[in-house]
């Protein structure tokens, strides 16, 4: 007999409650994701069907046109997988284009990561007039809307001839990273005691000296999970690359927005593009996982 | 300790000397002042002196497609006189306040629920928290193109289960004047949620077990416990991530560019998109300027609000 008013009774409703709600944001959160994977090994006719499939090999066969799609002309004939004799094999725009991001995130990571670094220091060793105004200024140019700014930087880039290069928008994805930079590596250093390099000071290292031999090796780790969450902002970035960039240097969200935009909508083939865009990021930051949290929050939160 | 710091030196100090360190003439001020230069140089050019630039725009008749050969003229405040007397620019921060207040309302009470759920050891726990993290790493265009496909009235699997599952009638997600919103909602509630749960469930691991235990003795509800242990710990933390949020959300461009473009009816035109269609459609160069600067002095307004109420509920909880 159920006993309603046993603490048994009301612990085993909170158990169900807790896994009924556990299950439907699971569900909720992982299903896109799901989806978006599934959809990439998907038959071109299978994508549109109606009722959808869910598993491979149990509900339809997985193919790997839409990554061949991604990576060579074949789909853009609309032939894909219809006769493999004919299939073209040109190589397509993606790989260049996946270059072009891996260039432009590449070279803003690490100048950003080693400018701001070094501003960071700065701040926190150095007595410096006006450090809070500096500091305040500094992140306050984060608060500013993308788009807001747009408009002078798409007129300063005609005038000064860098616009769709790649120059350009890297500075200009630099100076959106820095304040970040500057802020995480800021309060790591505040952490780190000054006693380190003032004890390798005494020993005859110059200040140089010792900021490359003790303080960077212990500032390492959190140079490391900083430059993902610099490199995620760039790497995903979209309407300045759409505005400043249109031809040239252009990355991939344009690319993948152009692919959406125009013609028949090749819902396999984005998905396909988009896993292989995304695959460096996840692993990037399934490796700094445990960094996460202060990045996220700009360093407001410490562990 | 003290011996061995001691031999050290008298190791280390003939070998030193004679190598002479390398820069020793660069002194603390020197290496001050090059360590920041390059930052607060990169900042000045491309995040101030356009904001100098378009400040002075804002005062100018300027389109740089028609009046490139001619050049700015100057108006005063003709174009924030004319900004601040159009409907359709209130409507516009309507629909950015709808957008931002709905999304965040949600995505907070989603991800403090969620929290609380995850705020207790279970197998599986890691391997939740690992996944949950993922949508905030991507891009929110690719997110937003990939949520386009879900929603199609055609293909949709969204739809699919709505109409052909449920019964229900079908929903023209992006199309429908009703809907168009949510739709975006639902999108950045997908990809911010995880967010707000992160930060929360910080908060709470940072909450003394012994303060719980003490109300145990005292055979407090679990409902007491919450509301006068959890929540006021809590609440600091999670205000942060709210303004964070807020001011992510009212800069929203990519999902609404990507998926309704503004429409249908400017039911989805929040701000960011308007001022789009100003300055890279239209080209009314000098009127997106001014218009720019008015979102600006509304989001440092914002958040000096939100910062002063954090600074007072971090007074109080102390």
């Amino acid at each position: 007999m159920l006993n309603f008013g046993s603490r048994r009774f009301w612990h085993m409703v909170g158990e169900v409650l807790f896994w009924a709600g556990l299950s439907a944001a699971f569900v909720f959160f992982m299903f896109p994701l799901y989806w978006m994977l599934i959809t990439s090994i998907k038959a071109r006719t299978e994508v549109t069907l109606l009722p959808p499939t869910y598993f491979p090999y149990i509900d339809f066969r997985p193919v790997l046109d839409n990554y061949l799609a991604v990576f060579t002309k074949a789909s853009e004939l609309g032939s894909i997988s219809v006769s493999t004799t004919s299939r073209n094999v040109e190589i397509s725009t993606f790989p260049g284009i996946l270059l072009n991001s891996i260039v432009i995130g590449g070279s803003t990571t690490v100048l950003a990561v080693v400018l701001g670094t070094l501003a960071a220091y700065a701040f926190s060793r150095f007595r410096i007039r006006g450090e809070g105004d500096l500091l305040f200024f500094i992140l306050s140019t984060r608060m500013l809307p993308p788009i807001v700014v747009l408009i002078p930087i798409f007129l300063m880039f005609i005038a000064v001839n860098l616009r769709d290069s790649y120059i350009g928008i890297t500075l200009l994805y630099i100076t959106t990273g820095l304040p970040f930079v500057v802020w995480m590596m800021k309060g790591f250093f505040d952490d780190i005691p000054k006693e380190y390099e003032e004890a390798a000071m005494i020993d005859g290292y110059s200040r140089l000296d010792a900021i490359w031999k003790i303080v960077i090796p212990e500032a390492l780790p959190a140079m490391l999970a900083t430059a993902v969450f610099v490199l995620i902002t760039a790497w995903n970035e979209f309407v300045f690359v759409q505005i400043l960039n249109p031809s040239k240097a252009t990355t991939v969200p344009p690319f993948l927005y152009g692919i959406i935009g125009y013609g028949q909508i090749e819902w396999g083939r984005m998905a396909a593009t988009s896993v292989v865009f995304l695959l460096p990021i996840v692993i990037f930051t399934f490796l700094v996982r445990n960094h996460l949290l202060r990045g996220v929050t700009f360093g407001a939160v410490r562990r | 300790m003290a011996t061995t710091t001691n031999t050290n030196v008298v190791e280390s100090t003939p070998a030193r000397t004679s190598l002479r360190p390398r820069f020793g003439w660069l002194g603390d001020r020197a290496l001050a002042t090059l360590f920041i230069a390059p930052t607060m140089v990169l900042l000045l050019a491309i995040a101030i002196f356009p904001l100098i630039w378009s400040l002075f725009l804002s005062f100018n008749k300027f389109s740089i497609i028609k009046d490139a050969a001619k050049g700015p003229v100057w108006i005063g405040l003709a174009n924030y006189g004319s900004l601040l007397t159009d409907g359709d620019v209130w409507a516009r921060f309507g629909t950015t306040a709808r957008f931002v207040i709905s999304s965040v309302a949600i995505e907070f009470l989603v991800g403090f629920a969620l929290a609380l759920l995850l705020n207790r050891n279970f197998k599986g726990r890691g391997v939740i928290m690992t996944l949950m993290l993922v949508p905030m790493m991507l891009s929110p265009l690719i997110v937003a193109l990939f949520w386009g496909y879900m929603y199609r009235p055609d293909a949709g699997v969204i739809d699919y289960y709505i109409h052909n599952v449920f019964g229900l009638p079908a929903v023209l997600w992006l199309t429908d004047l009703r809907t168009a919103m949510w739709a975006l909602v639902i999108v950045d509630v997908w990809q911010w949620t995880p967010f707000i749960m992160l930060i929360a469930l910080a908060g709470l691991s940072a909450v003394p077990q012994y303060l719980y235990e003490a109300a145990e003795v005292d055979r407090a509800s679990g409902w007491f416990k919450f509301w006068n242990i959890t929540l006021p710990l809590v609440t600091p933390l999670l205000l942060i991530a709210v303004l964070f949020r807020s001011m992510d959300a009212y800069k929203m461009f990519d999902q609404a560019y990507a998926l309704t473009g503004g429409g249908p009816n400017h039911t989805t035109e929040v701000l960011s998109i308007y001022l789009y269609q100003m300055a890279f459609r239209d080209f009314n160069t000098g009127k997106g300027s001014a218009l720019g600067y008015i979102m600006l002095v509304v989001i440092i307004a914002l958040a000096n609000l939100l910062i002063r109420v954090l600074n007072q509920l971090r007074a109080d909880s102390r």
